[in-house]
């Protein structure tokens, strides 16, 4: 595979939430069209690093970069970097409040200056894209926990993202709707989209991903193309983190 | 004693209750109540004082006599506490979101308000329809209206937007911190946040508690009426002090009951609809 340029770089993050100590001196980096997926226990720190990519939250030390500048740069302006990094969340956060078209439609108008017109009719094209055609005027809270999440996928999407972060978005979901979003992800990668991904199905992980990362206690323990760390892990709390997968049936 | 009594959730599927049954449970109610309104009624009539109290309270006659004054009054009560309402609507609004707003150049709103508040709904709203509604007029600056009607009323809407505005802050802090997270991924600004993620969300959370405040505010603009603003309550106490006779505040107190009782019930109803809404959305 040719080596692409890096679009996300994470240099030595660390971050404490008080006291406790959650990434720990992470380096990371996500080159162009590449798929990361992040895997490790609950607490890990995997939402952590997505928000801190997002600027969510703050980090105490090193440097997290979009195409070699710091997130933290003026150049960013105000929303610079959230017009560029999609991110979609464990649990939707849509607008409850909202019909399904303006959840989608709000950031393309509002952020970036879309007409009505235009924004709707690209928000129906995805809807339909991704299996939704019909509920473009249902509220979300109408809607199944897997249509939920797949609208909030294309809510992120409407903005035409460079790089899109996924939080375990089928954590919340029934194992029969699991299946289709998964798709809808495959899909983006045969797209091209750049994406960091947490998940827990190890499976999908292994599909989609150009290389997976385990984290423990807010370090990379371990990073290795899917077919090696599944296959052969190297370090053992890998092997014990997997096992205990299997285990659960879920590899 | 020892009949059942099964409530129709708990009956078995198919079984239809007997009419006595169905109906038992509400004669009983009914009778129960008819005969202890008679009982009282009774004692209250065979009272020795009854004539007398009848003849202070509940003179007919001069309930006819004084209800066109008292249902004019009864008008600047009600045209009062409308606009009042509005006004306190919009203005408790603004206080609320410049108390939630974040980042340093925020600041002298964020003190603003949080002062604002504190002081208002620290003094009684009584002393505050004085203190505008005689002291400002007193004051006699040009270009201001000297009316202790404007006064007072602004003095009630001062007062009840710091209880308006906690209500408005506790709704928006009631909403998910995701709703932010998400609004803020997507580049909104924090007033784009606010305008339309967080607000909407705030207003819905808060509408029963706003009308029980708007309760409280119908029966508190009588409050003017210490000011000299002719309302019902003014317009009675006139009747009161030229005849001696107290009717007339009855039939002031029968129009606010006929205001605030459906009001109190429309609230109850709306709470009841917005805690399904919430079951509905958690189930
Ligand atoms: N807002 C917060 N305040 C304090 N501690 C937090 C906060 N958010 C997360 N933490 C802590 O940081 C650690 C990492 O949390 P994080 O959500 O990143 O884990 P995760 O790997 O995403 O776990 P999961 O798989 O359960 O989602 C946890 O120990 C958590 O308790
Ligand atoms: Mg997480």
């Amino acid at each position: 595979m040719q080596q692409q340029r890096d679009r996300v770089t994470i240099d030595r993050v660390t971050k404490y939430y008080g006291e406790k100590l959650v990434l720990d001196d992470v380096s990371l980096s996500v080159a162009e069209h590449e798929v990361v997926c992040l895997i490790g226990a609950s607490g890990s720190g995997k939402s952590t690093l997505l928000r801190c990519i997002t600027d969510l939250v703050e980090f105490d030390a090193g440097r997290i970069s979009l195409d070699g500048v710091s997130i933290h740069d003026e150049s960013f302006g105000r929303n610079g970097l959230h017009k560029r990094v999609g991110i979609v969340f464990q649990a939707y956060n849509l607008f409850p409040h909202m019909k399904v078209v303006d959840n989608i439609t709000l950031a393309p108008r509002k952020v970036h200056g879309i007409p009505r017109e235009e924004s709707e009719g690209r928000a129906r094209e995805l809807l339909a894209l991704f299996g939704l055609d019909g509920y473009a005027d249902s509220y979300p809270e109408q809607l199944s926990g897997g249509q939920q999440q797949r609208v909030a996928i294309v809510r992120a999407l409407a903005t035409n993202p460079e790089v899109l972060l996924l939080d375990e978005v089928t954590a919340a979901l029934d194992p029969e709707l699991i299946g289709g979003v998964l798709q809808v992800i495959k899909d983006l990668k045969g797209q091209g989209m750049t994406m960091l991904i947490v998940t827990h199905e190890m499976g999908f992980a292994r599909d989609v991903s150009d290389r997976v990362c385990f984290l423990e206690g807010g370090r990379i323990l371990e990073e290795a193309p899917p077919e090696k760390l599944f296959s052969a892990p190297e370090h053992p709390r890998t092997r014990q983190f997997l096992q205990r997968i299997i285990e659960a049936g879920r590899l | 004693m020892s009949s059942r009594r099964p409530t129709p959730a708990a009956a078995p599927a198919g079984r239809t209750l007997s009419p006595r049954e169905k109906y038992l449970p509400s004669v009983i109610s009914v009778t129960s109540v008819v005969l202890v309104v008679l009982v009282v009624r009774r004692a209250v009539i065979s009272a020795e004082q009854w004539p007398r109290i009848k003849a202070q309270f509940f003179n007919l006659d001069a309930m006819v006599d004084v209800f066109p004054d008292v249902l004019a009054g009864f008008g600047v009560n009600m045209s009062v506490w409308a606009v009042a309402l509005v006004v306190i609507a919009i203005w408790a609004l603004v206080l609320a979101v410049f108390r939630s707003l974040t980042g340093p150049w925020f600041a002298p709103l964020r003190v603003f308000s949080i002062v604002y508040i504190d002081l208002l709904r620290g003094l009684p709203s009584l002393l505050m329809v004085l203190l505008f509604g005689f002291g400002v007029p007193a004051l006699q600056i040009p270009g201001l209206p000297r009316s202790s009607l404007f006064w007072g009323a602004t003095a009630m809407v001062l007062s009840y937007s710091a209880y308006a505005a906690e209500v408005y802050r506790s709704g928006m802090d009631a909403v998910h911190d995701g709703q932010r997270a998400a609004a803020k991924a997507l580049g909104l600004s924090q007033w784009q946040t606010l305008r339309y993620s967080i607000v909407p969300q705030a207003i819905r959370n808060v509408i029963p508690s706003l009308l029980n405040l708007a309760v409280a505010l119908q029966k508190d603009v009588a409050l003017l009426s210490v000011v000299g603003v002719r309302d019902a309550v003014r317009e009675a106490q006139i009747y009161t002090a030229r005849t001696f006779n107290y009717s007339s505040l009855i039939a002031a107190a029968v129009l606010f009951l006929a205001a605030t009782i459906p009001m109190a019930r429309l609230t109850d109803y709306v709470a009841r609809k917005d805690r399904e809404r919430r079951l509905q959305r958690t189930a």
